[in-house]
C-alpha cells in the first residue's frame, strides 16, 4: 500500500500541476486573479510531493522488495543509513527527489514571495507548474519508481558500493536542491517576460533564490570534489570529468547571475543580461542532469544510463529552454535599459565580472561537448582533458580572481575616490610571494606560481571593504561577499600549493620496506585482512613518520559481495600544513603490493575555501532575508485577501 | 540589444539540440584509435631504461622491419600478464621494443626478471613525454610500426593470449 500511496500522489500532484498552469494561461489572458487558487494548488502540489518522496523513503527503509527499484538497489545487509541514501541513489528516486524539491520550492514560493507585482508572481507559478508538469509526465510514463515486482525478490541486488559513502548519500540531493533553487529565478524570469515587468523589485524577489541556490551548489560541488578526492584514490581533486563539469556550469551562471542581478536590483541596468542568465542558469541544471542520466558522454560517473529516459529529458530541455530562450528573442528588445554607468563604476565591474564568468562557462561547456561535436562533424574521435581547461579557463579565472579584489571597492555609478590606492598592501603582498616562491621554489610552473601570488593579495584585498567601517553597522551581505571573496583567495591557495608542491611516490613494496615521499618516511609493515558488514578487504599497514613520532594509515582494498565490486579506501592523514594520502593496491605475486603515496601540501584549503564561499553566501542571505521582513513595501497578499 | 543577440541563445540550443540528438540515434562506438594511425612515429630519444639493453629512439623503429612497441610500466599489473603473451610473439620472430613509463631502473630490471624479458630496446619515459605524443593514455598500450617507422596500428589495454593471432595479423599486413 504505502507504494501505491506515494504512486497516487504523484498523480494528485501532476494533475494539480496541469490545473495550476491552466489556470495561470487563463488570468493572464482574460485578466481573472486567480492568484489565491494558484497558492493553493501550488502548497498542497508540494506537500503531495513531499507525501510521495516520504513513501519512497519508507519502502526503502523497509527494504520491500516487491518494488522493483529496491530490488535493485537496495540489499538487507545495507546499513540503514544508505538503505535510505539508496532511495535516491539511482535513477527514479533521484527524479523523484527533483521533482520534489521543484514543487516544494514552488510551495515555498507561492507562500513567501510578495515582492513582485501579483500579475508577475501569477506568470512565474504558472511557469514554475509547467516545468513540474514535465518532470511529472517522465517519472509517471518513463520511470516509475513505485514500479511493483511480481513475484517479490528475496534478496535485493545491493546499491554500487562507490556510493555507499556518507559523502555521497548527501552530495547528489545538496546539488539537486541548488539546480532546482534555480528553477524558481528561471520562472520569475520566464514570468517577467511574460508580462514585461523586469525591474529591480523583480531582481530583489528573485535574489534570495538565486543566492540559496548558488550556496547549495557551492556546497555540492566542494563536496564531491571532496568525494572524488578521497573516494577514486587517484589523489586528484578536479578531474574534468562531464558529470563535473555538469555540476560547475550551473554554478558558473549563477555566479554570474547573482552578481548581475545587484546592478538590476540596485540600478534597474543589465535587464535583459539577467534574465537570459536567469534562464541560462537553470538551463544548465537541467543540461547537466541530462547529461548525466543519458550517457551521450563518456565519464566515470556510469549511472544507469538509458538512451529513451535521455530522450524524454532532452525533449523536456528543448521545450522548456527553447521556450524561455523564443521569449528572450521576441520580448527582449522591449526592455528598457536602466540608468547609465561611467566606466569606473561597480557596474562596470560587475559587467566584467559576468563577461569572465560567461566566457569561462562558455569555455567549459565547449570543451565538455566539443568531443561530440566533432565526432558530429567529421566522425573523428578525441576527448578534452585537463590540460585544455586548466590552460584555457586557468588564466581567465587567475584575471577575475585578480578583479575580485577591486570590483567591491568601486561604488555604483561613478568612482571620483582615489581606490587604486587601497590595493597598495595587497599588491605588496602579492609581489612578496611571487619573489619567495622564485626564491624557494624557481621550478614551479607558471599557473601554480601564479595563483600563489593572485591568492596571497586577494586574501588582504577582499577584507579592504570592511575597513574604516564599522564592523557593527556594516550590512551581513557586505560581511559574507567580504568572507565569499576571502574564501576564492583560499581555495586558490589550496589549488595552487597541491599543484606547485605536491609529492608522488608510485611503488611496489615488499613488507618491511621504507619508502620516502615529500618530507615523510612511510613504512609498509604488511597486509591484514579485514571484514565490514558487507566487504571484506585488504588492509594495509603503514607507518609514516617524519621526524620523531609515527602515524599509523591503513588504506584498504574492500571487496563487495552484491554486487562484485572492488573499491580503494585511500587512508588520509590531515595536518596543518597538508595531508599524507596512501593506496594500497594490487600484490605483483612476488611479496610485493602496489603502494601510491603523497604528500599534498595544504590542498585541505581548497575545500576549507568552497566552504568559506558557502558560508559568505549563507551570511549574505540572512541579511537579505531580515532586510526584506523588516522593509516590506509592497502589500502582503495575505491582507490582500483578507 | 541587436536582433542576432536576442536569438543568439535560441541558435546556440539549435546546435546543441542537433549534435546531442545525432548522438543518440548513432550508438556510441568506444573504440579509440590514436590520431596518429598512418602517421609517423613522432621523433623521439629516450635513454637506456636498464643496463646491458640498448635505449630507444625514433630512427631504431624505421629499420625496414615491423616492430611492434610497448608502452609499459613495472608498477602496472596488467603488464605483468601481458608480458608473457608478448614473450610467445617474440617465439613468433616478432621484434619489441618497450617504452617504460615512470619507472625506475632497479624497478624494471626486478619486473624483466620475474616475468620475463622480450624486448630489443626498452627506453625510459620518466614523464609520460613519449607516451603522450604517441597518443597512449595509459598502460599497456602497443604500436605496431612498419619499416618506415609509420603507425600502422594501436592496441589498448593488454596484448591477450587471444590477441595473439590478431597482432601477427597486424605485424603481416605492415610489411
Amino acid at each position: 500500500m504505502i507504494a501505491e500511496t506515494g504512486l497516487a500522489a504523484l498523480w494528485l500532484a501532476a494533475g494539480l500541476a496541469a490545473l495550476q498552469f491552466v489556470l495561470m494561461v487563463s488570468a493572464l489572458r482574460n485578466g481573472i486573479d486567480f492568484g489565491r487558487p494558484m497558492r493553493a494548488i501550488a502548497i498542497v502540489q508540494g506537500a503531495l510531493t513531499l507525501i510521495s518522496f516520504a513513501m519512497l523513503l519508507w519502502v526503502f527503509a523497509r527494504t520491500d522488495l516487491s518494488v522493483a527499484l529496491v530490488f535493485e538497489n537496495s540489499h538487507s545487509a545495507k546499513p540503514m543509513i544508505y538503505k535510505i541514501a539508496g532511495a535516491w541513489g539511482n535513477h527514479e528516486g533521484s527524479m523523484l527527489l527533483w521533482v520534489t524539491v521543484l514543487a516544494f520550492a514552488g510551495a515555498v514560493f507561492a507562500v513567501l514571495s510578495r515582492r513582485t507585482s501579483e500579475r508577475t508572481l501569477l506568470a512565474a507559478l504558472g511557469a514554475q507548474a509547467a516545468l513540474a508538469l514535465g518532470f511529472y509526465a517522465f517519472l509517471l510514463v518513463a520511470s516509475n519508481p513505485f514500479a511493483r515486482l511480481n513475484p517479490p525478490a528475496f534478496e535485493g541486488r545491493g546499491l554500487n558500493p562507490l556510493l555507499q559513502d556518507p559523502g555521497l548519500a548527501f552530495h547528489p540531493p545538496t546539488l539537486y536542491l541548488g539546480y532546482v533553487g534555480l528553477s524558481v529565478a528561471f520562472s520569475l524570469a520566464f514570468g517577467a517576460l511574460l508580462t514585461g515587468e523586469v525591474d529591480s523589485r523583480l531582481a530583489r524577489a528573485m535574489r534570495p533564490w538565486v543566492l540559496g541556490a548558488w550556496i547549495l551548489l557551492t556546497l555540492g560541488i566542494t563536496a564531491g570534489s571532496y568525494w572524488a578526492y578521497y573516494e577514486l584514490g587517484w589523489g586528484g581533486w578536479w578531474f574534468w570529468d562531464p558529470v563535473e563539469n555538469a555540476s560547475l556550469m550551473p554554478w558558473l551562471a549563477a555566479t554570474a547571475l547573482l552578481h548581475s542581478i545587484n546592478v538590476l536590483a540596485a540600478r534597474g541596468a543589465l535587464k535583459a543580461w539577467t534574465m537570459m542568465l536567469a534562464v541560462i542558469a537553470f538551463s544548465m541544471s537541467m543540461v547537466g542532469t541530462f547529461l548525466v542520466r543519458s550517457g551521450v558522454l563518456t565519464s566515470v560517473h556510469a549511472f544507469a544510463i538509458d538512451p529513451e529516459r535521455g530522450t524524454f529529458l532532452l525533449a523536456l530541455l528543448g521545450i522548456y529552454v527553447g521556450a524561455a530562450f523564443t521569449l528572450f528573442a521576441v520580448r527582449g528588445a522591449s526592455l528598457k535599459e536602466g540608468a547609465p554607468f561611467e566606466l569606473v563604476s561597480r557596474e562596470t565591474g560587475l559587467v566584467i565580472n559576468n563577461l569572465l564568468l560567461s566566457v569561462i562557462l562558455g569555455i567549459v561547456f565547449l570543451g565538455t561537448l566539443y568531443p561530440l561535436f566533432v565526432e558530429a562533424v567529421s566522425g573523428e574521435k578525441l576527448s578534452v582533458g585537463a590540460p585544455y581547461f586548466n590552460s584555457v579557463a586557468g588564466p581567465l579565472a587567475l584575471l577575475l580572481a585578480v578583479l575580485v579584489g577591486v570590483g567591491p571597492l568601486l561604488s555604483w555609478r561613478r568612482e571620483r575616490r582615489p581606490v587604486f590606492k587601497l590595493l597598495t598592501v595587497p599588491v605588496l603582498l602579492g609581489a612578496t610571494a611571487l619573489l619567495v616562491t622564485y626564491i624557494l621554489a624557481p621550478g614551479i610552473g607558471i599557473l601554480p606560481r601564479l595563483g600563489l601570488t593572485v591568492a596571497a593579495y586577494l586574501a588582504a584585498a577582499s577584507i579592504l571593504p570592511l575597513v574604516g567601517r564599522n564592523p557593527l553597522r556594516t550590512p551581513l551581505a557586505t560581511w559574507g561577499m567580504v568572507l565569499a571573496h576571502c574564501g576564492i583567495a583560499v581555495a586558490l591557495a589550496g589549488m595552487a600549493a597541491n599543484a606547485a608542491f605536491t609529492s608522488e611516490r608510485l611503488a611496489v613494496a615488499k613488507p618491511g620496506e621504507t619508502l620516502g615521499v615529500g618530507p615523510w618516511l612511510v613504512q609498509f609493515e604488511g597486509v591484514t585482512p579485514v571484514a565490514g558488514k558487507n566487504w571484506t578487504a585488504i588492509q594495509g599497514e603503514l607507518q609514516a613518520t617524519r621526524g620523531s613520532g609515527a602515524v599509523p594509515l591503513k588504506p584498504q582494498t574492500r571487496y563487495f559481495t552484491d554486487p562484485p565490486t572492488e573499491t580503494n579506501e585511500a587512508a588520509i592523514e590531515t595536518f596543518w600544513n597538508g595531508q599524507l594520502y596512501t593506496v594500497v593496491g594490487k600484490p605483483d605475486g612476488a611479496g610485493g603490493w602496489q603502494l601510491r603515496l603523497w604528500w599534498k601540501p595544504f590542498v585541505t584549503l581548497i575545500w576549507l575555501g568552497g566552504v568559506l564561499v558557502a558560508l559568505g553566501g549563507a551570511v549574505a542571505l540572512v541579511g537579505r532575508l531580515w532586510r526584506l521582513r523588516r522593509r516590506r513595501r509592497e502589500p502582503d497578499w495575505r491582507e490582500r485577501y483578507a | 540589444m541587436t536582433r542576432l543577440g536576442r536569438f543568439a541563445p535560441l541558435i546556440g540550443l539549435g546546435i546543441f539540440l542537433i549534435a546531442v540528438i545525432w548522438r543518440l540515434a548513432t550508438p556510441m562506438d568506444t573504440n579509440v584509435s590514436s590520431k596518429l594511425r598512418n602517421q609517423p612515429v613522432p621523433a623521439f630519444v629516450l635513454p637506456a631504461m636498464v643496463t646491458g639493453k640498448p635505449a630507444l629512439a625514433a630512427a631504431d623503429l624505421a629499420s625496414g622491419q615491423p616492430h611492434l612497441v610497448n608502452v609499459f610500466a613495472s608498477w602496472c599489473v596488467p603488464c605483468i600478464t601481458e608480458v608473457g603473451v608478448l614473450g610467445q610473439l617474440k617465439a613468433h620472430g616478432v621484434a619489441i621494443d618497450g617504452i617504460a613509463v615512470r619507472d625506475r631502473p632497479e624497478d624494471v630490471a626486478d619486473f624483466l626478471k620475474q616475468n620475463g624479458d622480450p624486448y630489443e630496446r626498452i627506453g625510459s619515459d620518466p614523464r609520460s613525454q613519449v607516451q603522450i605524443a604517441l597518443g597512449s593514455s595509459g598502460v599497456p598500450e602497443s604500436f605496431v610500426v612498419d619499416g618506415k617507422g609509420v603507425i600502422r596500428y594501436q592496441h589498448i589495454g593488454a596484448i591477450k593470449a587471444s590477441d595473439v593471432g590478431l597482432i601477427l595479423q597486424k605485424l603481416e599486413q605492415a610489411k
